[in-house]
Order: C-alpha cells, then structure tokens, then sequence
C-alpha cells in the first residue's frame, strides 16, 4: 500500500500548489486568534491538515520523509513543555502558575505574551498530534504482512 | 424570528441524519453520515453564535475526523445485517434517561432568554475585563488560554496522552519486530 | 406552539442522547458503537451552545457597533471538548482495528462465540 499510490497528475499539481496557502492559513488563524475567530486549536488542524493530503497524494513514505516520525514525537512533547513552561516561568517571575501578568512590566503586556506562547504551544501539540494519528492509521496493517 | 426557524430546520435534519446513521449498515454510508452530522452542527453553531466552535467543528469533527474514520473502515470489514442486540434493555433504559431530561428541561429558560441565570454570574466580568484590561477584543481566546488557563492545560494533555495511545496501540508492531529481530541477530552469533 | 420552537433544542438534545445510547448499546458493530459515542457527545456540545445564546446578541468577538453578547463561557468549554472527543475517538478507531486483527471479526455476538471456543 505505501508504494501503490497512483495519484492523477491534477490531484498532484492541485495538491503541490495548496499545501503552501493551507499552512499560511493555519499561521494566520494561529496569530490572528486575539482579533477574529481562531486559535492554537484550529489552526494546529489546519497545517496538520496541508502535511496530511501531502501523504495522501504522494504515499506515506515521502510523507515520513518530509515530517519524520521522531521529530513528529519531539515536538508533540514540546508543544505539552510549552504551555507548561510559561505556567513554570511565572511562578519563577514571583506570580502564581500561569499568571500572565509578571511576563512583562506592563501586566496587559503580559497577558498577550502569554496567550500568544499558550496559543504556541496548543498549537504545535494538536498538529503533531493529527499527523501522529493519521500516519499511525495509515501505515497499521501493512507492517504485519 | 429568521434565527428560530433556520435553528428549527437544521436540528430537524440532524434528528433525521441521526436516524439513518442508526438505519445504516454499510460502514462507509456510516462514516460518510457522520461527515455530514459534523457539517450540519457546524453550521447550527455558526446560527447560534459560536464562531469559534464552528470553526473547530469544520475543521476537526469534519475533516480529521472523517478522514480517519474512512481510514478505519478501509482496513475493516463490510458491516453486516445482524440483527439488534440488548433490544429489550435498552429501550427501558432510553424512556426511563429521556423521562428524567424531560423533568429537568421544563425547569430551564427558554432559548435565547438574556436573564438566565448563565448570563448574569462571572460572565459581565469577563466581557468587560477584556474591553479595558486585555485590549484582545475575541474573548474566547481571552478565557481559554487566560482565565481558564488550567482547564487547556489539562485539555492539551489529554490531546497528548490519546495520540501516544493511538502510536503505542498501531505502531508498536514494528518496535516489537524491531526488538525480535536484534535477538534473533543475537542467537545467530 | 411558539414555546415548542422555543424548546426544540432541548427536546434534539434529549433525542440525540438517547439515540446515540441506543446505537452504542444495540448495534453490533464496533466500528458504529465509536459512532454512537460520537452522537452522544454531539448531543451535549449542541445543548451547552444553545444555552449560551442570548437573543439579539452577536458572537463574543467585541465591536463598537455590537450591544450584547452571547455566552463565550461555555464556547470555551466545548471548542476543548471537540477537540479532545476527537483525538478519543482516534482512540476507540484504534481499538476497533486491534480487535479485528486478533479476532478478524468486529461483530459482538462472533467475538463472544470465539472466546466461549477458545474457553472450552
């Protein structure tokens, strides 16, 4: 199955020319989160949706290839630090955990660092955690044979 | 009066999408019903004001969802006509659930009532804090990483700890062809 | 009858629920009864945002031209929710097809024959 997809040629250019647009959508959803709808969540299903058609179309094997499993499994990990680091970093800035306000010397400053690097961090985690799911799904059964 | 009757319409379909997907024997017709159960909520949060959660819902209960449910069925089997099971049980079960909900929910006010209870508590808080203090006019994003900071944080773990379920249930195979094969190397020598 | 348009939300959420109960309990299939989960969830994310509206409100995004908001607490809450019902659904996917590669079957009533064999 990982060698026997036969893509079209249009499913293929079609494909090639979206996958850049679909992540700069995602990183627009991500950032633009504090002024319209959006965030970590949707955004993190966004872009992993752009590396999921990219193994849809041009089998899993090109798809492990641009994203390896182990720097897949790295950055789940560093998404769950992430979010956890801020709470860690103002507790060390004399706040409580994941009191935004000490980040900055100006408390509505620190707010909005914090959110941003919470976004972050949600973010990276559902992304990896889509592209984990989809590769787990598609490459079972075929390790068996 | 625009917003009850398209509320009306929408839920009306979800009932009837319901229905078929419990008709439903196909697995593919199952999975392709719950693409389109997922794309009839999302427009039903869009009418009740729940941009943020429409947009997850298209995008996470329609799209990652359907794909990997059609992935799940791909390497399962037909579904087959068998008959119901637990027919007797169940059906006591859903009058006696459906009896108590149908108490609790002629005590609750009626949609769309601005003077619930839900609206009056921290709420006005919220709203107001993000005008003068946040200056981040979506105040969803504001009570989800800030105000609710704790409950994400749980949340994100969650997310975490099924995608390291679903790698050790799928994937594990291979480890343990991987660790096979070194010892059966090992023997060799 | 205009409280009964009023109510119809609440009665799709009692419907929903014990319909995806039902599918859970009386279909075979495994693959169906995760579908059913996954109705029964939907029924609950439905009710908590149909609570939320506020009639004449706009979305919880703030404008000048705006005077009421809807509730975006419990948008909160189910936006997580979804999020996480669907990688735990991932999850029962990934159960089912375990079960179909040991016992190559993800009927109830065969499973259960297989193992009264494998017993005796």
């Amino acid at each position: 199955m990982r060698d026997k997809i036969s893509s079209s040629p249009v499913l293929s250019v079609v494909s090639k020319i979206l996958f850049a647009p679909i992540i700069i959508f995602g990183l627009y959803v991500q950032f633009h989160g504090d002024y319209g709808p959006g965030g970590g969540f949707q955004a993190g299903v966004i872009v992993a949706a752009a590396f999921i058609l990219y193994s849809m179309i041009f089998g899993l094997s090109k798809g492990e290839t641009l994203v390896p499993i182990m720097i897949n499994r790295y950055l789940m990990c560093i998404g769950v630090l992430l979010y956890a680091g801020v709470g860690i970093v103002s507790i060390f800035l004399d706040g409580m955990y994941l009191d935004y306000n000490v980040l900055s010397s100006d408390p509505s400053t620190g707010q909005h660092i914090g959110i941003i690097l919470v976004e972050l961090g949600v973010g990276i985690t559902v992304a990896t955690v889509m592209i984990a799911l989809y590769h787990s799904f598609a490459s079972f059964g075929e390790i068996n044979d | 009066m625009n917003f009850l009757l398209i509320n009306f319409f929408l839920i009306s379909l979800l009932l009837v999408t319901t229905f078929f997907i419990f008709k439903t024997t196909s697995l593919i017709s199952v999975v392709a019903l719950t693409g389109a159960f997922t794309l009839l909520c999302s427009a039903i949060y869009v009418n009740l004001d729940a941009v943020d959660v429409a947009f997850t819902e298209a995008a996470v209960g329609s799209g990652i969802s359907t794909i990997l449910m059609v992935m799940a069925a791909a390497k399962l089997p037909e579904g087959k006509k068998n008959k119901l099971i637990n027919l007797f049980p169940s059906i006591i079960l859903a009058v006696a659930i459906s009896l108590i909900l149908i108490i609790i929910i002629a005590n609750l006010p009626l949609l769309g009532d601005p003077n619930a209870p839900i609206h009056l508590h921290v709420v006005p808080e919220y709203l107001k804090e993000s005008k003068d203090f946040f200056h981040i006019p979506n105040v969803v994003t504001n009570i989800l990483a800030s105000y609710r900071g704790f409950d994400t944080l749980g949340e994100t773990i969650v997310i975490f700890t099924a995608g390291l379920g679903v790698i050790a249930l799928l994937t594990s195979n291979t480890l343990n062809r991987k660790t096979n094969f070194k010892k059966n190397k090992k023997n060799e020598r | 009858m205009i409280n009964f348009i009023y109510f119809w939300n609440h009665f799709a959420f009692i419907l929903l629920m014990v319909g995806g109960l039902f599918i859970i309990i009386t279909s075979q299939n495994y693959l169906k009864k995760v579908v059913g989960l996954a109705i029964f969830q939907t029924a609950v994310f439905v009710f908590f945002v149909s609570l939320a509206k506020v009639l004449d409100g706009t979305a919880p995004i703030l404008t000048k031209m705006a005077n009421a908001y809807s509730n975006p607490l419990p948008h909160v809450l189910i936006l997580t929710a979804i999020v996480v019902g669907v990688a735990t659904s991932a999850l029962g996917l990934a159960l089912v097809l375990q079960i179909y590669k040991n016992y190559e079957t993800i009927e109830e009533k065969e499973i259960e024959s297989l193992e009264l064999k494998s017993d005796k």
